[in-house]
């Protein structure tokens, strides 16, 4: 009779939303929302060996050196070009439509959905930098290949499946990944001058 | 007229439950927590990143060190003289430190971590690639391959 009776002593709750108010407030205040972009790249090992004789062993119609100097001018094989020319040249050397004969070699590989095709998967762009290079400059030049790439990339993508590079699933990533290889190699600092 | 002005003295405006106010709070503070990212370290140097178009989010944060390159903030400047300078966590170190502190930030991981590694550059848009370049030695030395050029989009 008596237990029946007694009730439960109520816990006032009307002040949880201001503590939890607060605490909203400090990590609104604390953190930082600015998501963190960047571009991706993977260094090559370091070794022991004079990496200059590792230059040599590439075909010289393999290679596409570019060179900032330290006014942030930029030199393709032999000529100065333009940034906005960069990306063109960039495209144009990766994928070699025309099989030209100073233009990376072809070979035959068997990547899945493609079956057996031709592939310049030897090519290398060689990016070389002065000291004194502007960071910016360099950050443009890194951007530049990387949007050659993702626009050779999307081509073949929307050739053969319709659909960007980024919408395909993960293998047909990766056997495009296969038809473009990225190849930029960050090549030993030198001192180049600047006039 | 006046009969319906009267109506309200005796109408009382019903009380608005909050009882889950409290809850809508929480939720808001575990979207907060789990989408930001805390400042842990207080950055002496100012550094503004590069503008780039072709960027890639940065996942995986446990497994990320940072190296800020940059000058030195204004009141650091009479001390230090703008010269570029490179942050690790709360100190300025040398060229030559950094190899030894990203082995040791690389023995600290998991065998399977450790090819995960991630160093993300944040360096100042105006600095000379020299010191990028040594940066870039000294990780290679280091074994530390995968790094992010920290940049902002350009819209």
């Amino acid at each position: 009779m008596y237990k029946g009776r007694r009730k439960i002593p109520e816990i006032n709750s009307s002040s949880t939303a201001d503590i939890a108010f607060l605490l909203l407030i400090f990590f609104i205040i604390t953190t930082s929302m600015d998501p963190e972009h960047g571009l991706f790249r993977r260094l090559p090992p370091f070794l022991n060996e004079n990496p200059q004789s590792l230059d040599l062993k590439m075909k010289e119609r393999n290679v596409l050196n570019i060179y900032i100097n330290s006014e942030d001018r930029l030199m393709c094989g032999e000529y100065y070009i333009g940034m906005n020319q960069l990306r063109q040249r960039a495209k144009e050397f990766i994928a070699n439509p025309g099989n030209k004969k100073d233009l990376p070699e072809k070979h035959a590989k068997d990547i899945p959905f493609f079956g057996n095709v031709m592939v310049t998967d030897n090519h290398v762009i060689s990016l070389q930098n002065d000291r004194e290079t502007n960071y910016q400059a360099y950050i443009d030049v890194q951007n530049e290949l990387v949007a050659a790439y993702s626009e050779l990339r999307n081509e073949l993508a929307q050739e053969k499946w319709q659909k960007n590079y980024s919408e395909l699933e993960e293998d047909q990533q990766k056997a495009i990944r296969e038809y473009y290889p990225m190849r930029i190699s960050e090549a030993e600092p030198k001192k180049y001058g600047g006039n | 007229m006046i009969r319906r002005f009267n109506r309200t003295d005796y109408h009382k405006v019903p009380t608005l439950n909050t009882a889950s106010l409290p809850d809508i709070i929480f939720i808001l503070l575990f979207f907060f927590m789990i989408v930001t990212n805390m400042h842990e370290i207080k950055l002496k140097i100012d550094f503004k990143v590069p503008y780039a178009t072709e960027l890639k989010r940065l996942e995986k944060k446990s497994l990320i060190t940072h190296i800020y390159v940059g000058k030195p903030t204004e009141e650091l400047q009479k001390k230090m003289g703008t010269e570029s300078r490179i942050q690790l966590n709360d100190r300025f170190v040398d060229i030559s430190e950094i190899q030894d502190y990203i082995t040791q930030e690389r023995a600290n991981l998991t065998e399977e971590e450790r090819s995960l590694m991630i160093i993300s550059l944040d360096i100042d848009r105006d600095t000379q690639m020299g010191i990028v370049t040594d940066i870039k030695q000294a990780l290679r030395k280091a074994g530390a391959l995968n790094i992010y050029y920290s940049a902002e989009s350009l819209e």
